[in-house]
Order: structure tokens, then C-alpha cells, then sequence
């Protein structure tokens, strides 16, 4: 077989499979990527790993069909001469520069689609630190209302609600400053609504992944780590510790709710009365909280006046009361 | 006095007792961590005397010291049969077989620890182990895995064969060397002491602040980064000044064989980002032990600071580990082709290449941590880019199948699984470096996934190529090779089975180092942790092998049983003490398979190798 007649044959194997291989990945197996359609960006992440997901079908194509070509036919059996001279033996020059031309392409493309999308709000739920390149329309005023104390959300309005995610060893709580700056074990959340994380954490790095809304934003001590959702459909979603935070990391877990406007201004108001008690004793809303040397953080560095100076054991476990 | 590994030990333990006596003495009433009665400083000077100690009975002081005092050092003769490989010595082949015990022991720890890890994810909530315990297994199985996976093929393969393929008595730096090996087993300590002081919280990654609030075993992890690390910049120092400077006459760099290549470009990784790495630990053991604050945000530090300098480490760690498994696979597929390798230069360039971006790429591993958002187009176009070079490596190997005569001997079907592997390890890497999709996959099980199957689908398989291709040249015995199929048949499957589950695992939602994960991904968790235990077993198969063939059944090796044109196949069987008789002098490029015509790699100055006269007396020797 002249060599023409067996690259033809490996390419047209390789263009049939990956045609096979693209489309159903599209069609069949596309449309049930995590994270979803529950927010914007969890779209837009689905369809960005379908992108990359079609391209790179036909890369592992290509390398899988000429090993499998060359395991069946570029062997070593009786009576094959020895690969001498020629065709075989030469790195032809032009093969090599499409090589490294045709990988650049898709490589360079890669990152212009990446950048593009993440200017676009497809990465809008990865945590952007303090000071957010991107941001939903109104979300930097309604942040700035939040710190003021100004905060405010109705069903009727289009704006922005800012939601705090303080993380500390081992479990989140959610601060509303629209409500009264009420803090609460669940997150809870309105539909069709741009939603404002202010992530922040007492003590160590914690990650705030809300699963099914596309939200990752790592929870730093004494940083305000800003991560954005556009909430799409109602339900229930799934919140997890994704940053190994001590030994019960592992059950740092809990679940949330997108409820319709009205249901969310009914619970929220609801709630607010209901902590208003507690809210009360809470520190003012800030982007970050210090905990004293009793607090949160296990007291690391002790202020002079305490000993001993954490109530928690190495892994920050609670200790008995001395 | 007679200096052995036996020495080492006695001086080591009385190093600790002494160390940690002086550290009570010292800061006696000083309980600093965190307030559970451990007094910081004696458990640090305890390790750090353990290592002076272990150090100092090897010998690996001797030379040093006796400069120092303006003497010279007595040398002792290099001693005869297995003992040499209980002492400090200066043959670079007996150190790579030393290091190939070390890196075996490190792995089959840290395999030990992945088969508990596997057991805990059995089941979502019933627990085999407390949660304390599975993340010291988890923190103590990612440490000493990396630590293993940094030298495995440097160690052991790197040191023995390097001055065998570039035409070299020696080393550069025998000493160095040696020191490199003695201080790696002693990293090796530290790091599993950390067992005895209640582990360590925070995986492999030691994130500060929760490395500040650890107990005791952060010390061992802190020291032993650092141990480990001079271990790290010692041998990547030696190995890249003896490539430069120790080369054969006529070896220009178009003739270095590209397992040297690989080598040369890990070795600068090596000397330039372990130095770092070294540093951050410094940094890391003065917050515990002297109250400073470079990683404690409410006192002016930083816990970015930390993540910075451990990932600047940390990526270029990454290609130390790839590198040499490219190298090898380089090395190999020629000889069983029977063909040149395919674009020699885009193959060294796309080692030099990976090296350089290698420096560049570290802060995709923070993309949601909250670093400057302006930073993260560029760093994931560096990711991005670095596919580039790495993908050269997939034309050289592709290129050098095309119309071969493929034998299918055990190096070459390790070989082979490496492109199969490192294909899927390095394509879902892409995925990784988009910053949009990173949002998804990222500290999840994918993200394990992943560099599992280019670490121990890349790496592994190629050392286990390497050690099946070059175990007869150094040990002059013959792998089993009826128990090497059922071992590469048995690793390869369940290897993929083991790892590819776990792709799926991470997109359904399931972050790393957990203990408990949602009920509907146990059958997929499962599936892996048994298949997990099966590639466990195909360790015990390899252990099996290697005891087999080498002291119950031991088959005598051809010369030169693959029929390769290397260098190394070259010399005298069981290789001379200073390797080459006479120094060969390069003629010809490496890889001229089935060429009819094509002179020798290596002129010997006739008679063959390592007889007869010497061609020339090579003025960059000694």
C-alpha cells in the first residue's frame, strides 16, 4: 500500500469518527453537562466545556486511530522489512510546520474564546476578589448601598441583592443586608434576579461552590472575594466547602433554594422578623469581620489578655469550658 | 570509623533526643501550638538534629568538614558487593541504585495511604476512619506522592544513566550527588514523622492559614518540603552542570540523546523553582515556631502569599514530574520502532519549551481564590500555550510510529500508554485553564482526575517503561517478562478504570478531600475504589516481579538485549566503576535505525566498546 492510500485511509477514519464523536457528544451527552441552566453563567459554563469538549474529541481521535492504525499495521511481523530509508525514516519539514501551525491555531484560539467568554458573563461566578472586572448591571451600587446600610430589594425592582457568604470552620451562613443584614443558616435566593456574593471567611480558606448556580469563590479571612449569578429557574441547589479547610471539610455542606420573587420576599420578611432578636447582637455589615481573640479564628495570635488564649484544640475542635 | 547506614540511624535518633531535649531547654514553658501542651520549637530542633545527625553518620559531612578545618578529607575506597549500597559513595550508578529503593519505598507508602483513601470513599457516610485521620492520610498520601514523583525518574534513571549516555566517568559533582540521595531519605523521614505528631490538615498544599493553625505534623511537612527541597536543588544542580560540561567529545547538543534532554530541562526546574519552595517553607516554619506573620492576613502577611510561592513552586513541580516521563518515552520508541525518532529538534525544543512556560502558568491553580481578575486572561493564556510544546512531544511520537516495525516488548507497551494517558490528562488540562469552566471543575474530583492520569498515567508508566528497558543494563538480569505483561496489562486497565470514573465524579459535584459525598455518586465511587485496589494489586505483581527475576530466578541479560543504539548499551556489562574504558567520541546523531550504511553512534577508538585504545583523552573529563 503506497503511502498516499494509507494517510487517505487513516483521515478519512479519523474525519468519520470525529464527525460521529462531535455530534453525538452535542446532542446526546451536551445537554446533561453540570452545572445546568439554573443561572446564566451555569449555561454558559455548560456550553464553554461543550465547546472545548467538541475540540478536543477530534485532538484524542486523531492520536487514539493512529496508534490503534500503527499497533494493527506498523508492526513488527515475519517478512516485514525494516522501516529503511525513504518516506518513513524523514521528519518531513512540512509535516512538522503544519504540526506546530495547525496546534497553535486551536490553542490560540482557545484562549481568545476564553477571554471573550469571560468578559461575557460566563465566568462571572468565579470569584474576581475585591474589585470584579465584570459586574451585572447595578451590582457595584448595590453593594455600595449594602456597606452604607442603604440596601434594599423589592420583587418589583430589577436591582441587584447582594448576599454575604461568611464561611468558618465548618459551616456557611448567609448575611442579607436588604433585610436588616439578617444572617442565615440556608441560602435562599429569588429567581430571574442578578445576585451579588460578598464571600468572606472568620478563619481559614474555605471555597464557596454553590454547585448547580456555577459559583466558586475561594473564602478568604479578611478579604471580600466577589462572585455573581443570574438566577434562571427555581429549585433546589447544592452548597459545598471546596477548599480543604481542617478535618470536617468533608461535612461542610448544606443545601439552598431559588424560590419564585414573591415567595423569596415572603420568606425573607418573614425571616427577618422572626431573627430580629438575634440580628440585633450581630456586628454592623462589613465586607470582612476580625474575630477577637476568643472568636472564630481560634485566636492564632493572642492579644496579651488571654490565656490560654484559644478555647479550641489543634484542629479547632471545642473544648470544655476552664 | 566505619561510616553506614547503620550509623546514620544512631546518629539520627540521638540527633532527635538531643535536638528536642534542647528545644524544651530552650522554650520549656513555650506551648505554642495552639495550645495542646506541644512545644513547637523542641519537635523542630528534634527533626532538624535527626537530619544533622543521619547526615553526619552516613559521612555526607565528612568532605565539608574536614575543609573547613583545612584538611583533607579521607576518602574511603569504594566498598565491594551489596554494602556500598549502604553508604555514602561517590558512583553515580550506585546512587541510582540507591534511589531506586528510595523512590520504591516512597511509592509503595504512598500507595498504601491511596488504597485507605479508597476504603473511606466506599461508602458516603458510614466512616472507616475518623475525620482527623483520613485527612492525615489524605495530606500524608498527596506529600509524599508529589515528594516521591518529583526524583523518580531524576533519582534513580537520571543519575544512573546520564554520565552512561553523554559519555562521562562521573558526575560533575560526586558528592553533591550522593548528599542529594542521603538528604532525600531524610525528607522522606521528616515528612512521614508527621505521622507521630497527629498528621497534618491541609493536603499536599499546606494553605496558610490553616497551615498557621495546624498542630505539631505541619512542622515535619514545612521541614520536610525543605529537606526534600535542598535534596531537589543538589541533584538538579549536579545533574545540569554534568550535561553542560561532562559531554563526550563530538556530543554537540543535536547529538544528546533526548532522555538527556528531558533531564537537563528538569534539572534547570529543579535548581531554579525548588529554591522557592524552600523559602515558602522557611517562611511557613518562622510563623509557627517564632510567632512572625508572613501568612497571617490580620497581622500585615498574607495567605496569598503562601498560595503564590507554593504554586510558583508548585506548576513548574508539575513538568518536573512530565518532563523525564517524555524523555523516556523519547528513548524508548525508537529502539522498538526501529526508527530515528521523528523531529529530534521540535522534541528537544518542546522540553525547553515546556520548562520556560512552566514559570509562567502558576496562578490558573487560583483562579477563584480572588486574586486580580486582570491577571487571569493572561495566565490562561500561558496555560494554554504551554499544550504547544507538550504537544510536540505527540508529533515526535506519532512521527516515529509512522511505517515502524513496531516490537511490542514491555517498555514499548508502557511507552504506548503513556500517549494514551498523558493524551487524556493533558486535553482535560485545557478544560482546567479556561477560567469559565474552571468555575466548575476546579477542587473538584475532576481537577484529581486530572493530574492523576498525567502524574501517574505520564510519569509511573513511563518509570516502569524506564526500569522494565534499563533494569538489565543495571542489574545485569532480566525482567520476567511473562509477569511483566500480566503487570502492564493489569496496571494499564485498571488504571484507567480507577481514573476516569473519577472525571465524572468531579463534574456531578464532588470536591476533593472529602470524606462525605452525596449518596447518588457512590456506585461510581465504588466502582473506583475497586478498581483501585485492583491497580494495587498490580503493584504487588511488580514487586513480585522484581523479586522474582532479579533474586529467586535470576536470568542473566543480554548485552544489549533490545538491540538499542544508546550509548549506555555500549559499555562493558556489568559497567566498569569509571564506566568507559576509553572516552567515545561522537560521530553520528543518535537513533540511526535500519540505516544501512550509518556509521556507529560512538567511536570507541576501536575493538569496540570500552577496549582498545583510546580514541582521544577528552579534555572536559575530570
Amino acid at each position: 500500500m503506497n503511502n498516499g492510500s494509507e494517510m487517505r485511509r487513516i483521515v478519512t477514519a479519523w474525519v468519520i469518527v470525529s464527525v460521529i464523536g462531535d455530534l453525538l457528544w452535542w446532542f446526546l451527552v451536551g445537554p446533561h453537562i453540570p452545572p445546568g441552566n439554573m443561572t446564566t453563567s451555569a449555561h454558559w459554563n455548560q456550553f464553554d466545556f461543550n465547546i472545548l469538549a467538541v475540540t478536543a474529541l477530534p485532538v484524542v481521535f486523531m492520536v487514539w486511530i493512529w496508534m490503534g492504525y500503527a499497533l494493527v499495521k506498523w508492526r513488527d511481523k515475519p517478512g516485514v522489512p525494516d522501516p529503511v530509508g525513504g518516506e518513513a525514516a524523514k521528519a518531513s519539514r512540512k509535516v512538522q510546520a503544519s504540526w506546530i501551525t495547525i496546534t497553535s491555531i486551536v490553542v490560540i484560539s482557545a484562549a481568545i474564546y476564553g477571554t471573550v467568554a469571560l468578559i461575557g458573563d460566563h465566568g462571572s461566578g468565579g470569584g474576581e476578589g475585591p474589585n470584579p472586572v465584570w459586574a451585572p448591571v447595578g451590582a457595584v451600587a448595590a453593594n455600595t448601598a449594602a456597606i452604607e446600610g442603604k440596601a434594599t430589594w423589592s420583587p418589583a425592582s430589577s436591582q441587584p441583592l447582594v448576599v454575604q457568604v461568611i464561611a468558618q470552620q465548618w459551616k456557611f451562613s448567609y448575611r442579607y443586608p436588604a433585610f436588616g443584614g439578617m444572617e442565615t443558616n440556608r441560602l435562599i435566593l429569588p429567581v430571574k434576579t442578578n445576585i451579588v456574593f460578598d464571600v468572606t471567611s472568620l478563619d481559614v480558606i474555605h471555597d464557596f461552590w454553590a454547585y448547580q448556580l456555577s459559583v466558586k469563590a475561594d473564602a478568604n479571612p479578611g478579604i471580600n472575594n466577589v462572585a455573581f449569578a443570574n438566577t434562571q429557574q427555581t429549585g433546589q441547589f447544592m452548597v459545598r466547602c471546596d477548599e480543604l479547610c481542617g478535618i470536617w471539610h468533608g461535612a461542610m455542606y448544606n443545601s439552598g433554594r431559588v424560590l419564585s420573587k414573591t415567595a423569596f420576599m415572603a420568606w425573607a420578611t418573614k425571616t427577618e422578623a422572626q431573627n430580629s432578636q438575634n440580628t440585633k447582637y450581630l456586628p454592623p455589615f462589613a465586607w470582612t469581620y476580625t474575630p477577637d481573640a476568643n472568636g472564630a479564628s481560634g485566636g492564632l495570635y493572642p492579644d496579651g489578655n488571654v490565656t490560654p488564649y484559644s478555647p479550641y484544640d489543634t484542629y479547632g475542635a471545642k473544648q470544655p469550658a476552664s | 570509623m566505619s561510616q553506614h547506614l547503620g550509623t546514620a540511624i544512631v546518629l539520627g535518633f540521638l540527633g532527635y533526643i538531643l535536638g528536642h531535649w534542647w528545644g524544651n531547654h530552650l522554650a520549656g514553658s513555650y506551648t505554642y501550638i495552639a495550645n495542646n501542651g506541644q512545644n513547637g520549637v523542641a519537635d523542630f530542633l528534634g527533626l532538624a538534629l535527626m537530619v544533622l545527625g543521619w547526615l553526619l553518620g552516613i559521612g555526607a559531612l565528612n568532605y565539608p568538614i574536614m575543609k573547613l578545618f583545612g584538611r583533607e578529607a579521607h576518602e574511603e575506597p569504594p566498598a565491594p558487593g551489596l554494602s556500598r549500597y549502604f553508604r555514602f559513595t561517590l558512583d553515580h550508578k550506585v546512587v541510582g541504585m540507591q534511589y531506586v529503593v528510595g523512590v520504591l519505598l516512597f511509592l509503595f507508602t504512598g500507595g498504601l495511604l491511596a488504597m485507605a483513601i479508597r476504603t473511606e470513599l466506599l461508602n458516603p457516610t458510614v466512616h472507616i476512619f475518623n475525620p482527623g485521620t483520613y485527612i492525615e492520610i489524605v495530606s500524608e498520601h498527596g506529600t509524599i506522592m508529589m515528594m516521591m514523583a518529583t526524583s523518580i525518574i531524576v533519582g534513580p534513571l537520571g543519575n544512573y544513566l546520564v554520565p552512561l549516555m553523554i559519555g562521562s566517568r562521573r558526575m560533575a559533582f560526586p558528592r553533591i550527588e550522593a548528599f542529594s540521595f542521603w538528604i532525600f531519605t531524610a525528607g522522606y523521614m521528616v515528612i512521614f514523622s508527621a505521622l507521630f505528631y497527629g498528621g497534618f490538615p491541609t493536603g499536599w498544599t499546606g494553605y496558610a492559614p490553616l497551615q498557621t493553625q495546624a498542630g505539631p505534623g505541619m512542622i515535619s511537612y514545612l521541614f520536610g518540603f525543605a529537606v526534600i527541597g535542598i535534596g531537589m536543588i543538589s541533584a538538579g544542580f549536579n545533574i545540569a552542570v554534568t550535561i553542560v560540561n561532562y559531554r563526550a567529545p563530538g556530543m554537540t547538543w543535536s547529538r544528546v540523546p533526548m532522555f538527556v534532554w528531558s533531564i537537563l530541562a528538569t534539572a534547570s526546574l529543579l535548581t531554579l523553582a525548588t529554591p522557592v519552595l524552600f523559602t515558602a517553607g522557611l517562611f511557613g516554619l518562622l510563623d509557627h515556631l517564632v510567632l512572625t506573620s508572613f501568612y497571617v492576613n490580620e497581622h500585615g502577611g498574607s495567605s496569598y502569599l503562601w498560595e503564590n510561592l507554593f504554586w510558583f513552586f508548585g506548576h513548574p513541580e508539575v513538568y518536573i514530574m512530565a518532563l523525564p516521563g517524555f524523555g523516556i518515552v523519547a528513548e524508548i520508541v525508537p529502539v522498538f520502532t526501529r526508527k530515528p525518532l521523528f523531529a529530534y529538534k521540535v522534541a528537544a525544543a518542546g522540553m525547553m519549551g515546556v520548562a520556560l512556560l512552566s514559570f509562567f502558568v502558576w496562578q490558573h491553580h487560583l483562579f477563584q481564590s480572588g486574586i486580580n481578575p486582570d491577571m487571569r486572561p493572561l495566565f490562561m493564556l500561558t496555560t494554554e500555550l504551554i499544550s504547544i510544546p507538550t504537544g510536540f512531544i505527540y508529533l515526535v511520537g506519532m512521527g516515529s510510529l509512522y511505517k515502524g516495525k513496531m516490537r511490542l516488548e514491555i517498555p514499548m507497551l508502557f511507552s504506548l500508554a503513556l500517549y494514551f494517558n498523558f493524551l487524556i490528562g493533558g486535553i482535560t488540562g485545557v478544560f482546567l485553564s479556561d477560567v469559565p469552566v474552571n468555575v466548575t471543575v476546579h477542587g473538584s474530583f475532576f481537577v484529581l482526575s486530572h493530574f492523576h492520569y498525567t502524574i501517574m498515567g505520564g510519569l509511573l508508566f513511563a518509570f516502569m517503561a524506564g526500569l522494565y528497558f534499563w533494569l538489565p543494563k543495571m542489574t545485569g538480569r532480566m525482567m520476567n517478562k511473562k509477569l511483566g505483561l500480566w503487570h502492564f496489562w493489569t496496571m494499564f486497565v485498571f488504571f484507567n478504570l480507577t481514573f476516569f470514573p473519577m472525571f465524572i465524579i468531579g463534574l456531578l459535584g464532588q470536591p476533593r478531600r472529602v470524606f462525605e459525598y452525596a449518596h447518588n455518586l457512590q456506585g461510581l465511587n465504588d466502582f473506583s475504589s475497586i478498581s483501585a485496589f485492583c491497580l494495587g494489586a498490580s503493584f504487588l505483581l511488580f514487586f513480585w516481579n522484581l523479586v522474582y527475576s532479579m533474586i529467586i530466578n535470576p536470568q542473566k541479560a543480554p548485552a544489549n538485549p533490545w538491540e538499542s543504539l544508546g550509548l549506555e548499551w555500549q559499555t562493558a556489562n556489568p559497567v566498569p566503576l569509571y564506566n568507559f574504558e576509553r572516552i567515545p567520541v561522537i560521530v553520528t546523531e543518535p537513533y540511526r535505525y535500519s540505516e544501512p550504511g550509518a556509521p556507529a553512534y560512538a567511536d570507541f577508538g576501536g575493538g569496540g566498546a570500552g577496549t582498545g585504545a583510546p580514541a582521544v583523552d577528552s579534555s572536559v573529563q575530570e
